[in-house]
């Protein structure tokens, strides 16, 4: 097949592939994923105000709940309900990570602990962690690098 | 006595007979528009068993018994039994057949592989290897989810582009048997693959739809027939984008279908069941045909039909090496 008749092909299929509803996916994803923030500024206020923490205590607390929740609502079958509909907004707090995990570590739990449950938990969350280390990494490299100059 | 016809196709000289079908589906399915035409509609997408893989297996076993049973056979008449499903190494037609102790010969065709299973069986009699041939498929959503996607709790958006995998299995039970008068399998073709470049694993109906129409433009040209010898024609699992593909297509090919054509895979679901694009797996094609198809060729609501199995080839590493999907089309064509 040559190629020009496979470009063609393409426009055609992009001609009839259906638009996502972007605005209703806007509204979606700001609400739920504002409404997740709104939930974590909460907990974190209750724990400064309420329990007395300090600020950096308070936040890894905060982190420690909404995580749980996350995989709470993913073993329960919510989460993925509520991420077909938010899109981005339940996918990337930090509930959407708790999710990625548990999904995982569920669905392989047939394939035994070591290499079901244990090889495969972070299929979706591994490539996050390792590109985010890097990516902190040469941020802090170069934030080192540019206080040498200063 | 040569059997081939043309470039791809062949006219059996003993044309044999469906002479049973069984079809059993899941409770998406059997909440869907054709309900009433299947076999029997499990309660859960488990059924009582361990894993999805395992509820495959007896959804497959149950077909292929069924099937046996309802034309008041036994196993042991049974010459062979061919049959395929989606997962890597046929995991679930392996170990569906294992009890059966009967011949058994494994068919990946991806998603085609009913009509696969239904053009090899028809080959074998009409060769005179065998008087009774079980040809079958299956598909489970979540076992396919969690080998070509993402684990089915992942909380991502599913593009509308996207189809269901549907969960069931369907047999059809071949026979050289000349007493009944039953729909037989008179011509096929056999498809060759085509790669019109669409790499998203999400696109399967617009991957397909060229291949569909490749062997249903073969199957006219070595046949001498057109769309008009047919009261039906249908496609295994292309969904609403994909049999828009088709039909544009084979217009520009000269021949226009209208409302002769339809898609397996838009017949399953209703738009409100949340599928998007269509049904889309190995059982969309078995169960339309064992369910529908098949029970309106015996009551003559269609005479004539072409059956055409349509399947995507690629593999988790393919997509993942950014291979585009190699994809293939099976017709059979079923006459009363």
């Amino acid at each position: 097949m040559d190629n020009q008749a496979k470009e063609r092909y393409k426009k055609r299929v992009e001609r009839l592939n259906p638009k996502p509803p972007l605005v209703k996916n806007c509204c979606w994803a700001f609400v739920v994923g504002g409404f997740i923030c709104v939930l974590g500024q909460f907990i974190q206020n209750s724990f400064m105000d309420g329990a007395g923490l300090s600020r950096s205590n308070a936040t890894a607390a905060t982190s420690a709940v909404m995580v749980f929740l996350g995989a709470f609502l993913t073993g329960l079958g919510i989460y993925d309900e509520l991420g077909k509909r938010a899109g981005a907004g339940s996918i990337v707090p930090i509930t959407g990570f708790a999710n990625s995990i548990v999904a995982s570590a569920m669905e392989f739990k047939r394939e035994g602990f070591v290499f079901g449950v244990g090889a495969k938990m972070f299929t979706i969350a591994g490539p996050v962690i390792v590109y985010g280390t890097i990516t902190a990494f040469i941020v802090g490299l170069l934030h080192w690098l540019m206080s040498l100059g200063g | 006595m040569y059997k081939k016809i043309g470039q791809q196709s062949m006219r059996f000289s003993l044309p044999p007979i469906v002479r049973e079908t069984a079809t059993i589906v899941g409770p998406k399915e059997g909440d869907g528009p054709l309900a009433d035409c299947f076999d029997k509609v499990l309660s859960d997408t488990l059924n009582g068993c361990e894993s999805w893989e395992k509820c495959e297996s007896s959804m497959l076993e149950w077909s292929i018994k069924s099937v046996v049973d309802k034309a008041q056979l036994s196993l042991k008449q049974v010459d062979y039994i061919l049959a395929g499903d989606l997962l890597n190494q046929l995991m679930s037609t392996h170990f569906a057949v294992r009890d059966l102790h009967c011949p058994f010969i494994g068919l990946y065709g991806a998603c085609s592989s009913m009509a696969l299973s239904m053009i090899m069986g028809a080959m074998v009699i009409d060769g005179g290897f065998a008087h009774n041939v079980v040809g079958a498929a299956s598909s489970h959503h979540d076992t396919a989810e969690r080998q070509y996607r993402y684990p089915t709790e992942l909380g991502v958006q599913r593009p509308l582009i996207a189809q269901w995998t549907v969960t069931g299995s369907g047999a059809v039970l071949l026979s050289d048997e000349k007493t009944l008068e039953l729909p037989k399998i008179t011509t096929a073709t056999v498809g060759k693959i085509v790669d019109m470049g669409i790499s998203d694993p999400d696109s399967m109906g617009p991957a397909m739809a060229p291949a569909a129409v490749d062997t249903i433009v073969q199957h006219f040209h070595d046949t001498g027939r057109d769309a008009n010898y047919y009261d039906g024609i249908y496609t295994g699992d292309l969904g609403k984008i994909g049999k828009q593909l088709v039909i544009e297509l084979l217009d520009e090919a000269g021949y226009a279908v209208g409302d002769r054509y339809e898609d397996c895979g838009c017949l399953i679901y209703r738009d409100d069941q949340d599928v998007h694009a269509g049904a889309s797996g190995c059982a969309s094609s078995a169960a339309v045909f064992c369910g529908l198809l098949y029970k309106e060729l015996c009551k003559k609501n269609l005479n004539k039909i072409l059956f055409i199995g349509t399947g995507c080839l690629h593999s988790t590493t393919s997509y993942q090496q950014n291979e585009t999907i190699p994809c293939i089309a099976h017709a059979a064509a079923i006459e009363v």
